[in-house]
């Protein structure tokens, strides 16, 4: 079992992902969408209409591909003159009004990808400047016998000369040269560079908190540190090129999805192609500008527009709640986890003991017994100790400390702790065991009450402290029992009623005994637990989950933790953790808070639904362009088609070019639902696709044909439409 | 009107009673034939003959191996068949028949399409008719039934790098299926009157005096298989609407009622091997719905046909038989056009624009409502994919269907199987009229009925082609060798191309493990889901052909 270091805060996060849960920082605003920053992306939507780049998202290159041709087609008619199409004449500007607005089409995608990068961009920018050169003090031939190395010779080289192994010494107010592992000392660090949290940290040798990052500085104290990263390769440089989307990859889902809509664009172009031959037959041939129209119009340009802004999107969510994903793949398997295993401590119990209620026994009263235990506690640094204090303060006691008084540490020899009154007086407080040894003899039927009192507070989860006094004359008595209760997390019963309704089971993982383990997994609602779990355990049920098809999510910061966060399909490093965990997981947290595995999930889910949204309400909107754009192909050939016309668009000029337009506008409309990702509830899938079917399939539907209509009352005043 | 109303609900009422009495033993009953392990005698001796081992299961490349192989063993048996039917028996001194026509009947009937270009009494002797067609429109159907049947396994099996043994489930579909109902079945028909002989050609004389020659022959017993193994191929060239054919409105019934049995009890048989019959309930809820919209709309187009003769005489009755009326016709001809039999007890070029449109539209949905025999079942299962893949996005999960993931490579091999066909029906049809030669020959030879009419034709006989469908829209000559060859062209590779990639998606996905149920599956048996699929086959399909359906039905109906 692994503990984290700071208390963890609990971090309430609203339905829609954002909100307290990230911290105001040196992280860009959350705040989806702006003007500012469309006009901000306008340069780089422009740089991506090279083709090359293009031809990575095919949808979008077909309109680049239609837009160059209806360009030329209008640049060359002034000079080979206007086709009619399907024996009607069109206004003289369309083949250009269409050709402007096939370029806007695929600017506004251009766009849409260009902003969500924008905002990685201005994180990138802040951490490139902690990845400044540092002048590094390596150790030459670093030995064990010196494992201080302050007798060692010592070199300066510059940061970006150090590679694996390299060991180097760091004092305070020195830049940590590179990513590595303190191999001795103890330093507090101010790592605000990355995770935006002012307080210091402190790293120290062994343990679970020996990882320190390149870029963060030691604020005191010496330490002396084994590298453990390549140059090139450090945390901050694997963050920058996350930030920026630069290693960004296509997810699976992302490669399904496109290979969807690559083939829903392949029907439509053979629609296109093949229409002309066919209606020339009936006489209905049609220009070229026109069939182009229609393309754009069918292919699924909504979604192919919005895709990879949607998957940047989502990977800056993580980071807007200061998780960094290593790869797109992690953030999608986070939405289809089954199982989750979150550590007892620190994740579902505040991690610290804490005085609940005070039992007296023997006929003491209860304030003999609050009185003592507080003042036996006085002096005690532990979190249990300030937690009796706490409670006895709550109950009206404020007696000082008596002065003189002797402390008596916790040892694990006595397994008590308490004071040494001046007057001769003792008290103790300790495991019920050593108490009763240290008062001598008990009577049978107080040694009954107290062993009742213990069991109950055992079976309830909790730790019995008893305590004690001996007076000046040296007579000794039990005065009851200080009630330590490991405390759940508030909200948390809530959260995993949540995941239970969006399918995903809990288990709680602990080292205490199953007796206590089941106490603690009633009250905070978890599904299901693991008791006195070592991590090869916890690695067995992983495989034994994973086995019958779940997908397992966990947090771990220790190195003993590394092989099953390798292991899991989604494992969270906690970043206060030695770097053999953060290699292992797909997730670092920066905050070091395991509760978040529960908003990585949201977020994960969040992705693939507005994915799937916008999808659906791509498809569904060609239902509305097609009776736009048929009637205006075909209805002057065949007058009847006249009566599919039902948006009434003006002539068949204005209903193509709406079409069009309405097209273009639904993108950069969409952008910011696109960044802000759908709104996500946790209620069971059936419910979800009821509401996302509604919205953006009944939605789709409907809404172009209002839109198109609209269009076309202000494209049919224009001359010549 | 109201009358017919009354009688249309009726008829649809006691297809829907006999349909849902037989959905549950005849499904379970199939499930049995390809789950059990044991052999009959009969079929033991057939293994030993063609060397298999019954109980070794092939991979998806070896079971797809084996039915290319088998089927093209077929095609050309019954191409040689019909190029020396001169010397066969039973030839009724019929000539051997064109090149072309032989490719184009060849494939038609191993592709389990059944589409003629001939007049089948008066061109094909008893032998082709017997050893050749028949034959194959019994294990075409089989072929059918083992693809759906090894999809299914797909779903059914965990970490499984196989899918079945194609001989064994072709035999056992043949021999424990097919067989006994086509007995069944013909024992019905000829005790509805359907004839049954070996008397070749009989000159009559007329009650009005003059002379007549009619073909004889084992009528019954083909018709039983035509319409159970959703074949389509009649005896006669009038089809079901010859009276030796399909003699009374009895009859009628029995025959739609054949068409329907088999695709309807398929998804009791998917549900019964991936161990949840509310999927197989769910399938066959979508199926029927669609059935019953695709029925009322070509019934209500018929009966307030447009146009002066319809009018005059209260419904559009040319072409259709006296004794369907509009109400057995337009069932049958839904019946025949939604499975993908092809049989016609109407002539469906004289059908009203729309009536005939919907003819079209419901080949053009991919015959999966409920479709031919196993190929219904593979074709709404490949859909539900894509529903499942977009609906599960949607509700934020790696889609998965039966708890298999939907990942890209079963993305692809879905997507391919929607795109082959429409590009099939697309291509042909634009061919026909963009290459100059081929156009004029188009033009003047085969169609009989210029404008927008003689393009819907040619329209409907690719969509009927590589639909597999085989039903004609007449009024197209298509014993040419342009329509010969490409509707052939069309038929093959409507049938093989999604076959190839149904198997290799079975494959994929009998290797996968299965993922558990959870709430945050999506549930693929709520009438919410039937909906889902209901929209995505109905807006795959209109936004596929609504162009070209614009330009033939739509823009006849509407002038």
């Amino acid at each position: 079992m692994s503990t984290t270091t700071e208390t963890p805060r609990i971090t309430p996060t609203p339905d829609d992902g954002t909100g307290p849960g990230q911290r105001p920082s040196t992280k860009a605003s959350s705040s989806a969408f702006s003007f500012a920053q469309l006009v901000a992306a306008l340069p780089g939507a422009f740089r991506k209409l090279d083709p090359r780049q293009m031809v990575r998202n095919p949808v979008m290159f077909i309109v680049e591909v239609g837009a160059a041709l209806t360009t030329l087609i209008a640049i060359a008619e002034p000079f080979i003159g206007r086709a009619d199409s399907a024996g009607q004449p069109l206004a003289p500007s369309f083949t250009v009004g269409i050709a402007i607005w096939l370029w806007i089409t695929v600017l506004f995608a251009n766009l849409a990808e260009s902003v969500a990068e924008g905002r990685g961009k201005a994180q990138a920018q802040s951490l490139r400047a902690t990845r400044t050169s540092t002048l590094a003090r390596r150790v030459i031939q670093y030995s064990q016998t010196d494992a201080s190395a302050e007798a060692t010779a010592i070199e300066e080289v510059s940061s970006a000369d150090l590679t694996l192994g390299d060991v180097v010494v760091v004092v305070a107010g020195e830049v940590i040269p590179g990513d590595g592992d303190i191999i001795f000392g103890i330093a507090s660090v101010d790592e605000s560079a990355i995770t935006g949290e002012s307080a210091p940290v402190v790293r120290e040798f062994g343990g679970d908190r020996s990882a320190v990052t390149g870029g963060t500085r030691v604020l005191s104290d010496r330490v002396v540190i084994r590298i453990t990263s390549k140059p090139g390769e450090t945390f901050v440089d694997r963050m920058i090129r996350l930030v920026e989307g630069a290693s960004r990859q296509k997810t699976p889902n992302e490669i399904a999805l496109n290979i969807l809509l690559a083939s829903l664009s392949i029907v439509f172009l053979v629609v296109v192609l093949t229409l002309n031959p066919m209606a020339s037959y009936a006489g209905g041939v049609n220009s070229i500008p026109v069939l182009i129209a229609l393309l754009v119009c069918l292919i699924p340009t909504t979604i192919g527009a919005l895709l990879s802004a949607i998957g940047i999107a989502g990977m800056d969510r993580l980071v807007q709640h200061n998780v960094l994903a290593m790869s797109g793949r992690a953030v999608e398997a986070a939405g289809d986890v089954t199982t989750l295993l979150l550590d007892k401590t620190g994740t579902i119990t505040y991690g610290n003991r804490r005085a609940t209620e005070f039992v007296t026994v023997g006929g003491a009263t209860l304030t003999q017994l609050v009185s003592v235990a507080r003042l036996s506690s006085l002096s005690d640094p532990t979190p249990e100790g300030s937690s009796v204090v706490t409670l006895a303060e709550q109950m009206g006691h404020t007696e000082e400390s008596v002065a003189g008084a002797v402390i008596v540490p916790f040892t694990a020899q006595t397994r008590m702790s308490g004071l040494d009154l001046p007057d001769g007086s003792q008290l103790r407080k300790g495991a019920g065991s050593s108490v009763a040894s240290w008062v001598g003899s008990v009577s049978p039927a107080l040694l009954a009450e107290l062993t009742s009192v213990e069991t109950r507070i055992s079976q309830s989860g909790g730790t019995p402290l008893v305590v004690a006094t001996r007076d000046s004359t040296g007579k000794a008595r039990v005065l009851g029992v200080i009630h330590l209760k490991d405390v759940v997390k508030e909200g948390l019963r809530e959260r995993f009623a949540d995941l239970r309704a969006m399918g995903i089971r809990t288990v709680m993982i602990t080292g205490d005994n199953p007796l206590t383990a089941k106490a603690i997994a009633a009250e905070a609602g978890v599904d299901d637990f693991l008791a006195e779990a070592t991590p090869e355990d916890k690695m067995e049920l992983i495989k034994k989950e994973q086995a019958g098809g779940n997908l397992v999510a966990m947090t771990g910061d220790g190195t003993n933790d590394a092989p099953a966060l390798a292991q899991a399909d989604v494992g969270v490093a906690m970043n206060t953790g030695t770097s053999a965990a953060k290699e292992a997981g797909n997730m670092v947290d920066l905050d070091s808070d395991p509760t978040k595995l529960i908003d990585i999930v949201r977020i994960g889910k969040q992705l693939l639904i507005t994915r799937g949204s916008l999808t659906t309400f791509s498809i569904a909107n060609d239902v509305a362009k097609y009776f736009a754009i048929i009637p205006a192909m075909f209805a002057g050939v065949f007058p009847g088609l006249a009566v599919l016309n039902i948006m009434g668009l003006h002539s068949p000029a204005s209903a193509i070019l709406s079409a069009i337009i309405f097209n273009a506008l639904v993108i950069i409309a969409l952008i910011p639902l696109a960044l802000k990702g759908v709104k996500y509830r946790a209620v069971s899938a059936s419910s979800v696709l009821s509401r996302n079917l509604l919205v953006y399939g009944l939605g789709g539907i409907i809404v172009p044909f209002i839109g198109i209509k609209l269009i076309d009352l202000i494209v049919s005043l224009i001359p010549g439409f | 009107m109201t009358a017919n109303v009354w009688l249309f609900i009726a008829q649809l009422a006691t297809i829907a009673v006999i349909l849902v009495l037989v959905y549950r033993p005849l499904g379970d009953y199939m499930a049995m034939v390809f789950t059990s392990p044991k052999n009959l005698r009969v079929e033991r001796g057939f293994y030993r003959l063609i060397g298999v081992n019954a109980a070794s299961e092939q991979s998806w490349p070896a079971y797809l191996r084996s039915i290319l192989a088998f089927s093209a063993v077929g095609i050309l048996v019954v191409y040689a068949m019909q190029r020396v039917q001169e010397i066969l028996p039973y030839s009724l001194g019929l000539p051997a028949t064109s090149e072309h026509l032989s490719f184009n009947t060849a494939i038609s009937f191993v592709t389990n399409t059944n589409w003629q270009s001939y007049s089948p009494d008066v061109t094909l002797g008893y032998t082709v008719q017997f050893a050749g067609l028949a034959v194959q429109n019994f294990v075409s159907a089989a072929v059918g039934i083992a693809v759906a049947v090894a999809l299914v396994r797909g779903f059914a099996y965990k970490r499984s790098g196989t899918i079945g043994n194609f001989w064994v489930d072709m035999t056992r579909s043949t021999l424990r299926i097919l067989l006994p109902f086509s007995v069944l079945a013909a024992i019905i028909l000829l005790a509805g009157g359907v004839i049954q002989n070996f008397s070749g050609f009989q000159d009559v004389s007329t009650i009005a005096g003059g002379s007549a020659t009619i073909p004889g022959g084992p009528v019954a017993s083909q018709e039983a298989i035509k319409l159970l193994g959703t074949n389509g191929g009649g005896f006669f060239n009038a089809n079901s609407a010859h009276p030796f054919e399909n003699p009374t409105p009895w009859t009628n019934m029995v025959q739609i009622l054949l068409m329907l049995v088999i695709p309807f009890a398929l998804p009791r048989t998917f549900g019964r091997m991936v161990g949840d019959n509310r999927q197989g309930l769910a399938i066959a809820g979508t199926m029927a719905t669609l059935f019953a919209v695709s029925v009322s709309l070509m019934t209500w187009a018929e009966l307030h046909g447009a146009g002066t003769a319809p009018q005059l005489a209260g419904a559009a009755m040319e072409g259709k038989e006296d004794r369907f009326g509009i109400i057995g016709s337009t069932i049958f001809g839904t019946t025949s056009t939604i499975t993908s039999t092809g049989a016609v007890n109407s002539m469906h070029d004289s059908f009203t624009s729309l009536g005939g449109g919907m003819a079209m539209l419901n080949i053009m949905l991919g015959e999966l409502a409920p479709g031919g025999v196993g190929s219904g079942l593979y074709g709404i299962l490949m859909i539900a994919i894509i529903a499942v893949f977009v609906a599960g996005l949607m509700v934020g999960r790696t889609p998965e269907y039966l708890g298999k993931k939907i990942g890209a490579r079963e993305m692809k091999l879905a997507s391919l199987y929607i795109l082959a066909t429409p590009t099939l029906v697309l291509a042909g049809t634009a061919l026909s009229f963009a290459i100059p030669a081929v156009r004029s020959d188009v033009t003047s030879t085969s169609i009989w009925n210029p404008g927008l009419h003689g393009f819907t034709e040619v329209l409907y006989a690719f969509t009927s082609a590589a639909n597999n469908n085989g039903s004609a829209f007449a009024g197209l000559t298509a014993n040419t060798p342009w329509f010969n060859t490409a509707l052939g062209v069309a038929m093959l590779l409507g049938r093989f191309l999604p076959i190839v990639f149904v198997l290799a998606l079975a494959g994929s996905l009998a290797k996968q493990d299965r993922v558990p149920v959870t709430n945050g599956t999506l549930p693929t048996h709520r009438p919410q889901f039937v909906v889902l699929l209901l929209g995505v086959i109905v807006i795959v399909t209109a936004l596929t052909y609504f162009p070209v359906l614009a330009l033939g039905p739509l823009a006849e109906g509407l002038l």
